[in-house]
């Protein structure tokens, strides 16, 4: 990689927020919903959506009003932003599934404690403009639902033998009972974590290896 | 004259780690043997997937990590020997796989590969399928079945990922009336019946595949000990603890509690105090900490058995024991040689 003088540009950095950058695998931001609802992928992907969703509308719209917020009140103010939009979702997905709404629980409303919007509107949609802040921003939120995906499809494969709700191994399927209880999650979760891991680690390698080639 | 210049040690017992292990793996055989004599073909065929997907689970660690290769340390060997010996012998065989993977690469190689791993991973691969299996886990065949050396078990060849078949119309057939599909422990913990010692020793009890006699562990295990290859003071302080309390209980409700033989000789107690408690990379050291440390798993292990959900507490007794091991380790250090009194 030869280092570069220009600012990334949006579209990077919303590819950043999906791989180099995930907030599940890389980051490790956002534990609770990850090891709490990603016990089916349907579940996963519609709480990972929600996620997005807050995500790119609270980091627009702290990114617009970045001169316009003190400093000392920032947090508060950031909370109160992304909780209207929590609240938004939350009315959304009772109107438009309560099986769903059911299923995911108090976890939509602590949406508003993830630690990956109050990290992204600190760490990036303070200091940018909106069109980039929200770039970055639906990034993330696009690697959130697929760490969640990828974490749930794991969960509802081996814990009931289904994806999306399609039984795939027959009838005479054996559950693995664990990977629905909470250990489950933590055991998919350091899987994965460990995947990625290795794929930086084996990258890092290669890098090294390039440049050193180069005289 | 030549000298040659060397730090110490000076003398080395030949006693390595392989050496060590190996001999457990040998003191172990007699009590696999017996078990393949009681339940045939499945205990047999338990016994070599269990350990063949632990040595398998070890290898790939090795391919993957670039280490060294590990296999001839036999740590791996041991501990698939011992879990299948603590899986009850009608354990689908692909389960047994999937325990041998989840105690290789859960409880050894995520933390570094052997003497670094905090749990015993043989204990590790039995909770995880223990959590993940619980009906398939508590599904007990019966022991000396008629044909056991031409047919295994049915529910032993599931097919993997599927549900194993109910072994109670299989074991009708064999000819036995009055099996129950449950362990002693479990009879005395819901029917409040108690076994004899004589079926305890005799191994004519419902049990997993290597825990049925009590008599022939004791062997196995006072044979190590000799050799110095376990610690006596373990199992003596877990068999001495458990025995204690039980006396204590059964002295003040004689109608409630078992008499401390049937706490002694019942369920893994024996196994895990001989051979799992014993295991040298996640026990204490200091010579305090040890007798604690015993005295913890015997005395988790009857409360378990008495107040617990679980009819059998010996496995989270050894994994809590494990988990307080450093701590006790930590508080006991030996007063060293020369220094002051009530210093450590």
């Amino acid at each position: 990689m030869t280092p570069t003088k220009t600012p990334p540009s949006s579209f990077d950095e919303f590819l950043d927020g999906i791989w180099k950058q995930n907030p599940i695998f890389v980051m490790v931001l956002g534990m609770c919903p990850t090891l709490a609802v990603t016990v089916s992928a349907v579940n996963a992907i519609s709480m990972g959506l929600a996620t997005t969703f807050v995500l790119g509308m609270s980091c627009m719209l702290v990114s617009m009003l970045r001169s316009a917020i003190p400093k000392q009140v920032r947090i508060a103010s950031y909370i109160v932003i992304i909780a209207t939009f929590v609240t938004v979702v939350d009315y959304a997905i009772q109107a438009i599934s309560l099986d769903l709404y059911e299923a995911l629980g108090a976890y939509i409303k602590l949406i508003v404690a993830n630690c990956v919007l109050l990290g992204r509107a600190e760490a990036h949609a303070a200091k940018n403009p909106p069109l980039p802040a929200t770039f970055n921003a639906l990034g993330m939120g696009l690697g959130f639902t697929l760490g969640l995906f990828m974490i749930g499809c794991v969960r509802e494969i081996l814990g009931a033998g289904k994806l999306f709700g399609v039984a795939l191994f027959g009838d005479h399927f054996q559950p693995w009972v664990v990977m629905v209880l909470p250990p489950g999650g933590f055991f998919v979760l350091a899987f994965w974590l460990i995947v990625f891991a290795a794929f930086r680690h084996f990258g890092n390698k290669r890098n090294a290896q390039l440049q050193g080639a180069q005289p | 004259m030549s000298m040659e210049l060397r730090t110490s040690p000076h003398q080395h017992s030949g006693r390595d780690v392989p050496v060590i292990m190996r001999n457990v793996v040998y003191a172990m055989l007699p009590i696999c043997a017996f078990s393949i004599w009681q339940y045939g073909l499945s205990a047999a065929a338990l016994i070599l997937v269990v350990t063949v997907s632990c040595l398998l689970a070890e290898r790939i660690n090795n391919q993957i990590t670039c280490t060294v290769n590990t296999l001839s340390d036999w740590s791996a060997t041991i501990t698939g020997v011992i879990l299948a010996l603590t899986l009850p012998p009608s354990f689908p065989l692909w389960m047994g796989a999937v325990a041998g993977f989840a105690s290789i690469w859960l409880g050894k190689s995520l933390f570094g590969g052997l003497g670094q791993n905090p749990f015993n991973p043989a204990l590790i691969g039995r909770a995880f399928v223990q959590a993940a299996f619980p009906t398939a886990i508590s599904t007990w065949a019966p022991a000396f079945s008629a044909h056991r050396f031409s047919e295994f078990i049915p529910s032993s060849l599931t097919a993997p990922f599927m549900t194993p078949p109910d072994i109670a119309l299989w074991a009708k057939q064999q000819g036995i009336d009055a099996f129950t599909g449950a362990t002693p422990l479990a009879r005395w913990k819901f029917e409040n019946i108690s076994a004899s010692a004589m079926d305890f020793l005799t191994g004519h009890v419902t049990a997993s595949a290597g825990e049925t006699s009590a008599i022939l562990i004791l062997l196995c295990g006072l044979y190590l000990a000799a050799r110095k290859f376990l610690d006596w003071r373990i199992p003596v302080s877990v068999l001495g603890s458990a025995m204690l309390l039980a006396w204590v209980f059964h002295l003040v409700q004689p109608e409630r509690y078992p008499s401390p033989t049937f706490v002694l000789l019942s369920g893994g107690l024996m196994l895990g105090a001989w051979f799992m408690a014993t295991d040298m990379a996640t026990s204490p050291v200091t010579p305090r900490g040890i007798w604690l440390y015993g005295a913890l798993i015997g005395i988790l292990t009857v409360v378990i058995r008495y107040f617990g959900g679980l009819t059998e507490g010996v496995m989270y007794a050894i994994l809590i024991a494990n988990a307080a091991g450093p701590l006790l380790d930590q508080f006991n250090q030996p007063r060293i040689l020369g220094g002051k009194r009530g210093k450590s």
